[in-house]
């Protein structure tokens, strides 16, 4: 397990929230559930781009703010019937701190 | 524990939709085996039409093929016919021998077709329409054979007799009957369906009783005799040839197999209104039912039965079926044609109609006590839907009555851009202008993906789903596709979204009621579906929370749009908008020069007037945010609502200040009304107009709320909307003074903050409960009058700016920040 790098601290992700983090490979959305799981897409919806991190996550899943694709965070494929999916990251939660691997 | 049995006998339409309602409310309680006695899959039966008319292969109507069966773990005995129920045992037995035994049975025997007791019924040649072996049959004659006759002139007949003459056979309707489809349609409406059928060809011999199927030498049928009609004309011949008879006068309920086992069965196997039998182990849905001594024979209340069912066997035990108005669409391509309810009238009842004759046109809608009842529409079938949603909710509509006639168009949210004749339309007609949908994409995904409602066609084909206002139209497509299927959602009792059954006036009053003060309290009494519910639900409960009970409810930015969320507006490359506030639309140079060197340093690419005449911004990093709102702040200013569900701009004509016509100070007024309303959250936006003469330049007759000035005060006016579907405002009342404006317009919008359903704008909200409920309320009782302005300055009072937040405090301006990561730093 290689290319792992400290993010930010769990805390500074609001519960059912994410956070942007700027990568060499676009923009990374790092989403936080209710039940404290941590999930990396990047932040560009396959429908029509728009930021997923900026959508209302709920259960494990995003609403895309633009036009409402629902993206399922770890898969990043889009709940049927719609088609399309969101490049995933690996992401992990180690002592209250969030990592996320860049190959 | 071992998992219960659960033998399904019928694998048709009504069998299937109650295991697929199974399936999603408990996927692992049962083990299922079904028999079906055709050798086929469940096939949606609606659309054997289109495949007779060669519109369709029988692939394309499959609804469940074998691969579900086996993915949900179900035994499926095809072609097996169910011959025996032992009781005692709990068993069934089928023809072959093969044995299931049961601890629930479902019995969806459906129907079978009437056969005319006449001699020659038994002939080759004669046949039925009801299964896929019928329409293989029709379309192997049709190939070989000229002279088609259709036995019945209704909805089943009249859809076979244009498949064959599609497939080029000469066809005849034979009706017993003085006019068409007499149980869904009036005479006039009926005459108007034979003039159009018969230019395409088909012919009709009308009050004709058949005697007897002729065989010819062949052995096959050759001929349809009649018995002479009183005062019979010798010279009209009594014979016509028939190289194919089709029975299509009716059907009936399927109860043999209930019978045998000595159920109780009256015109239909006799259930309650959980569809159980008189075995109580016992349960049936579909045509083969007789709920409350009525036999349906469309597929709409069958799915509702099935529903009901499934809820049942899922062992849920809280839902009712208590019957269906039911609906019908001719499925016959290019003919719009549409019934509801009580068409026909009777005593106690009014007729309303409009006969265009010539323009092929007619509509009759039959109301009793204020209430439609029924409705029969040709030609013009657009607002079928609605018609149809008024007869079911029963709603009344006395204040609708003089426009009633004319359609959703002129009394509400209609929106169809003058198009209305659905199934004429051209494939390539662009249906939904914002997804950019053609009426053939969404008629293709209802055939091909077996759809059939509203929202299964939103989610497929995205036609409808955004501005909606192409929802009539999307409904009435739905309806030309699949006929007598077609039902639409019930808007009384619609849930809020998929996480709950609960409609938005129920969680309302609940919330309201039980004192719930939290998402997760308020999902959790309410037994919700999902853990945190989805992007429709946790808006609306959030606002419900805090308008409810301003000052204990929290407000929760995660379950806000992120407009809300991040106090700007969020632009298609996900960049945002700031729309700087100037009170009443008015500014100063010192302003602009600030707002002019904000769009320089951040290097803003467009600025333009928005649509309520204020400054926009375009293209800002939403990183920036902050920034910006730091720099207005610094020049004394504040950013504005222009993208929330709430209060968003007041706009003003320059009124008595300036204008030679002006009566009152309409430009002091709208800064009054903006600063009273500053921060104030609601259902949906809203949007005020002050003018300062009856010229009215700020437009305010297309407001939420529009103030008019006259000499001797104000004219206010309530509930307008320039959207989507232009709504004239309607008149409230009219003031005196500066303070009666502002505590009129309060207590409206306080009342629409109480009892609006979220994202109702105010004139969905006006249309449905009433203006004269608004005018109780707001005008003729002062105390209640004054009780909502206290309650809506209560509610604004502690509003926090929250631009400066954003600014001020770090751990809200954190969530603006980009994370920053050194890749360099990568460990291993």
């Amino acid at each position: 397990m290689t290319g792992w790098i400290r993010v930010c601290a769990l805390d500074e992700i609001a519960p059912l929230g994410s956070r942007v983090v700027a990568s060499s490979q676009g923009d990374i959305a790092i989403f936080r559930t209710a039940a404290d799981q941590v999930f990396g897409l990047h932040d560009k919806c396959p429908h029509k781009g728009g930021p997923l991190s900026q959508g209302i996550v709920h259960g494990n899943a995003v609403t895309c703010p633009l036009h409402g694709l629902k993206i399922g965070l770890k898969d990043g494929e889009a709940v049927a019937p719609d088609k399309g999916c969101a490049k995933t990251f690996a992401v992990r939660l180690d002592g209250g701190e969030v990592w996320l691997q860049l190959k | 524990m071992k998992k219960q049995k659960l033998v399904v006998v019928g694998n048709g339409m009504a069998g299937m939709r109650a295991v697929e309602e199974l399936l999603k409310l408990a996927p692992d309680l049962y083990d299922i085996t079904v028999f079906g006695a055709e050798p086929h899959p469940n096939y949606n039966r609606i659309l054997l039409s289109p495949v007779l008319a060669g519109e369709m292969t029988i692939n394309d109507i499959i609804l469940n093929p074998l691969g579900w069966y086996a993915d949900n773990g179900i035994r499926l005995h095809v072609g097996k016919t169910v011959t025996k129920i032992d009781r005692v045992a709990r068993k069934v037995v089928a023809g072959d021998g093969t044995e299931e035994e049961y601890d629930r049975l479902l019995l969806a025997t459906g129907s079978t077709p009437f056969m005319l007791p006449v001699p020659g019924n038994d002939l080759p040649g004669v046949i039925s329409y009801r299964d896929i072996k019928d329409t293989d049959e029709m379309i192997a004659t049709a190939a070989t054979h000229k002279h088609a006759v259709v036995i019945g002139g209704g909805l089943l007949g009249l859809e076979a007799a244009n498949g064959l003459k599609l497939r080029g056979m000469d066809v005849t309707v034979v009706h017993l009957m003085p006019w068409l489809m007499e149980r869904q349609l009036d005479k006039v409406a009926a005459d108007m369906l034979k003039a159009s059928l018969e230019a395409r060809g088909l012919k009709f011999l009308l009050e004709k009783q058949t005697e007897a199927l002729l065989g010819g030498e062949s052995g096959r049928v050759a001929a349809i005799r009649f018995k002479p009609a009183p005062g019979y004309d010798p010279g009209d011949g009594l014979e016509i040839p028939a190289d194919l008879v089709v029975m299509a006068a009716g059907i009936r309920p399927n109860t043999a197999l209930a019978e045998s086992a000595r159920l109780h069965c009256n015109r239909g196997i006799v259930v309650n209104d959980t569809m159980q039998t008189y075995d109580p182990r016992i349960y049936a849905v579909g045509e083969c039912v007789a709920h409350r001594g009525i036999a349906y024979g469309l597929v709409a209340p069958l799915f509702e039965q099935a529903k009901v069912c499934a809820n049942h066997l899922a062992n849920f035990g809280i839902a009712r079926y208590t019957g269906s108005v039911t609906s019908t669409k001719l499925k016959v391509t290019g003919i719009d044609l549409f019934s509801a309810g009580n068409f026909m009238g009777g005593a106690g009842t009014d007729e309303i109609v409009l006969n265009d004759a010539a323009g092929g046109v007619y509509k009759k809608l039959v109301v009793k006590n204020d209430t439609l009842v029924g409705a029969v529409l040709y030609g013009d079938t657009a607002d079928g839907g609605w018609y149809f949603q008024l007869v079911k909710d029963g709603q009344n509509i006395r204040e609708l009555r003089d426009q009633l006639l004319f359609g959703q168009n002129h009394v509400g949210d209609g929106g169809h851009a003058g198009v209305s004749k659905a199934a004429s339309m051209p494939d390539e007609a662009e249906v939904c202008g914002c997804n950019g949908v053609c009426k053939g994409d969404i008629v293709k995904a209802i055939k091909s993906q077996g759809l059939f409602t509203l929202d299964d066609v939103r989610k497929h084909t995205k036609a409808s789903s955004s501005c909606g206002s192409c929802t009539g139209l999307v409904e009435q497509i739905l309806a030309s596709t699949i006929g007598g299927a077609y039902t639409p959602a019930d808007t009384k009792e619609k849930p809020l979204c998929a996480c709950t059954d609960h409609s938005h006036g129920v969680v309302r009053q609940t919330i309201r009621e039980r004192h719930l003060l939290t998402i997760p309290d308020t999902m959790h009494y309410m037994d919700w579906k999902t853990p945190d519910g989805c992007a429709s639900c946790r808006p609306a409960l959030n606002y419900y929370l805090i308008s409810t009970w301003p000052g204990e409810a929290k407000d929760d930015p995660q379950s806000r749009f992120v407009n809300e969320r991040a106090h700007a507006n969020i632009q298609k490359d996900g960049t945002f908008s700031v729309v700087p506030r100037m009170w009443g639309g008015l500014t100063t140079p010192a302003e602009l020069r600030v707002i002019a060197d904000i769009a320089e340093k951040y290097q803003v690419p467009t600025v333009k007037m928005t649509g309520g005449a204020r400054i926009d911004l375009l293209g800002i990093r939403k990183e920036d945010l902050p920034k910006v709102w730091a720099d207005l702040g610094a020049a004394g200013m504040v950013s504005g609502h222009a993208y929330g569900k709430s209060i968003r701009t007041v706009k003003t004509c320059v009124g008595a200040e300036h204008c030679r016509f002006g009566t009152q100070r309409s430009m002091e007024m709208g800064v009054k009304l903006e600063k009273m309303l500053f921060g104030m959250g609601s259902p949906h936006k809203v949007k005020l107009a002050v003018s300062g003469c009856p010229r009215n330049c700020a437009e305010a007759g297309i407001k939420d709320i529009g103030v008019i000035g006259v000499d001797s005060g104000y004219e206010i006016y309530v509930a307008g909307n320039g959207g989507i579907k232009t709504e004239v405002a309607q008149f409230l009342c009219k003031v005196k003074t500066d303070d009666e404006v502002k505590e009129y317009s309060a207590a409206f919008l306080q009342l629409y903050r109480e009892e609006g359903f979220y994202l109702e704008r105010t004139c969905h909200y006006v249309a449905r409960v009433g203006l004269d409920h608004v005018k109780a309320a707001v005008v003729s009782d002062p105390l209640k009058r004054k009780a909502l302005y206290e309650r809506l300055l209560f509610a604004l009072k502690d509003y926090a700016d929250p631009w400066r937040e954003a600014v001020e405090k770090p751990a809200v301006r954190r969530d603006y920040q980009v994370i920053e990561i050194k890749e360099a730093e990568v460990v291993s």
